[in-house]
């Protein structure tokens, strides 16, 4: 592998009496695509939303490009981070959610361009290049001037995506992007996705239900049950010759098809 | 007792010119209950629970205590206690105490808007990095406050109507302008009727400007809506 962009060590989760993570350990390299697979509630996406500084673990260590997210060092002492140290970390990270979570009140073009102006402090010009760059790339090129609310739900992710890619984080997450989404919008989105993930440079981590995407997509699948990353590997051992009888179940839900022939669906 | 026109002839600009305190002291009131509004409004989600309960029992407190018991006690009361104590013109006691007491309810206003806004818009803010000051002035803030434009507006006109309490502290406004032509004249009917008709006058436009307002901010946040012009201008089909 190469360098570790994002680790994970001993990282555990608990809201109130529930343990949703029980200890993860999980390093992702720098251009890796990680696909976290798993039933719901198996804390994948916890395990992100922690990336993200959306949560804060309850013990554990979580490392990006060698700082730690949610610490800082003191006299070589971990310490709780501040604001200061969690911001200055978080701009290597960028999400895409599940809901779009875009903002209603602003244009297309505004969406992908506040954050650049008043967050990277980059100037109106060159922020609006770099948005209509994106918007382009996502084939939203002509929608510059339009509100979300006038969007169907796969253009609605597509700004997203577009939103999230203007600010050039070094890792990118995907929160169940195309759960949302009405199954015929699904494609347009998954395929933008695969165009990124082929460009190679970003680090990806994608939670996602799509397993065929995910096989196709990811360098590696991750697969988690009940707090515990219980398989993890290339999609090919995973969906193929895993013997683990978690995994095997979880994938029988699925109707896999094509790529590789598969031995798992039969449990 | 005879409606006299030429009473009316007589008190009406007298009237007119107190009017322009009144107005002028409805807006300032209006302003101060605005922005301490909002301030409130912040204060109460501080992370500390003793900070938050502390603010919210002093607002529960001016919320539940008379707006004129309160401006007799800035007024009279106020510049009587030791060491903190200060003498206020009747004009700044009627600013401070309307002001005070109508940003309570202006605060809750403002908290209404913002639990309505998704959760999910802050999630996108700090996804993106943004400082706290930015996640409120550019995503949460234009997003909770014109729905409720309309509540705000309401509450102008109810603190117009509420003006009048400040003659009991001896603001010049049109109330007791009125009420001093009466005792110096021996006639209340006309100088009252006057006041009663400039404040109707005022608020009834007011309140249909408001109803106005509500129904196109209601529209404005009716996605349907929006949809439904979008696909008219043949945005989507």
């Amino acid at each position: 592998m190469t360098r570790p962009m994002v680790s994970y060590k001993n990282v555990r989760k608990s809201f109130g009496q529930i343990e949703v993570l029980k200890g993860v350990n999980l390093e992702i390299g720098e251009g890796e695509k990680v696909a976290l697979i798993g039933p719901s509630g198996s804390g994948k996406t916890t395990l992100i939303r922690m990336l993200m500084t959306l949560e804060q673990p309850t013990s554990g260590v979580i490392e990006v490009d060698g700082t730690p997210l949610w610490h800082m060092e003191v006299n070589k002492k971990l310490v709780p981070a501040n604001e200061k140290h969690l911001r200055n970390v978080r701009k290597n990270i960028g999400m895409v959610f599940q809901h779009f979570n875009l903002f209603p009140h602003m244009t297309v073009l505004e969406n992908c361009t506040v954050a650049p102006i008043h967050v990277l402090g980059l100037s109106k010009k060159e922020a609006r290049e770099r948005a209509v760059e994106m918007l382009e790339k996502v084939k939203l090129g002509d929608k510059l001037d339009v509100y979300p609310s006038q969007l169907s739900g796969g253009q609605k992710q597509r700004v997203a995506m577009a939103r999230a890619l203007v600010m050039r984080p070094k890792v990118m997450l995907f929160d169940e992007v195309t759960s949302a989404l009405d199954p015929e919008l699904v494609g347009e989105v998954l395929e933008v996705i695969r165009e990124l993930a082929h460009e190679g440079k970003m680090t990806m981590i994608l939670v996602t239900h799509e397993m065929e995407f995910a096989r196709d997509v990811a360098d590696r699948i991750v697969f988690l049950d009940n707090g515990y990353i219980v398989a993890e590997g290339p999609p090919e051992q995973i969906f193929e010759y895993s013997s683990n009888e978690r995994l095997k179940r979880f994938l029988s839900r699925f109707r896999l098809h094509s790529v590789y022939p598969l031995t798992t669906r039969s449990v | 007792m005879i409606w006299d026109w030429n009473i009316v002839k007589d008190v009406f600009p007298l009237i007119f010119r107190a009017m322009w305190l009144t107005l002028g002291l409805t807006l300032a009131c209006y302003a101060v209950s605005l922005v301490l509004g909002i301030i409130w409004t912040l204060l109460r989600r501080a992370p500390w629970a003793w900070f938050r309960w502390t603010v919210n029992g002093v607002l529960e407190f001016i919320r539940s205590t008379p707006p004129l018991v309160q401006l007799y006690f800035l007024f009279y009361a106020w510049p009587l206690v030791p060491h903190v104590g200060v003498t206020l013109s009747p004009i700044a006691a009627a600013i401070i105490g309307l002001g005070v007491h109508y940003s309570t309810y202006t605060s809750e206003v403002y908290r209404s808007g913002i639990d309505a806004v998704d959760k999910g818009q802050w999630e996108a803010a700090l996804a993106l990095n943004f400082s706290r000051a930015r996640t409120w002035t550019k995503v949460i803030l234009p997003q909770a406050i014109p729905p409720i434009i309309p509540m705000l507006g309401n509450y102008l006109i109810i603190m117009f109507k509420e003006i009048p309490t400040t003659a009991s502290i001896g603001v010049m406004g049109m109330m007791l302008t009125a009420k001093m032509y009466g005792a110096q004249h021996w006639v209340y009917l006309e100088p009252f009727t006057i006041v009663a008709f400039f404040f109707l006058l005022l608020s009834y436009p007011s309140s249909l400007f408001v109803q106005w307002l509500e129904k196109k901010m209601n529209r404005r946040f009716d996605k349907n809506e929006v949809l439904h012009e979008a696909k008219q201008k043949g945005v989507v089909v």
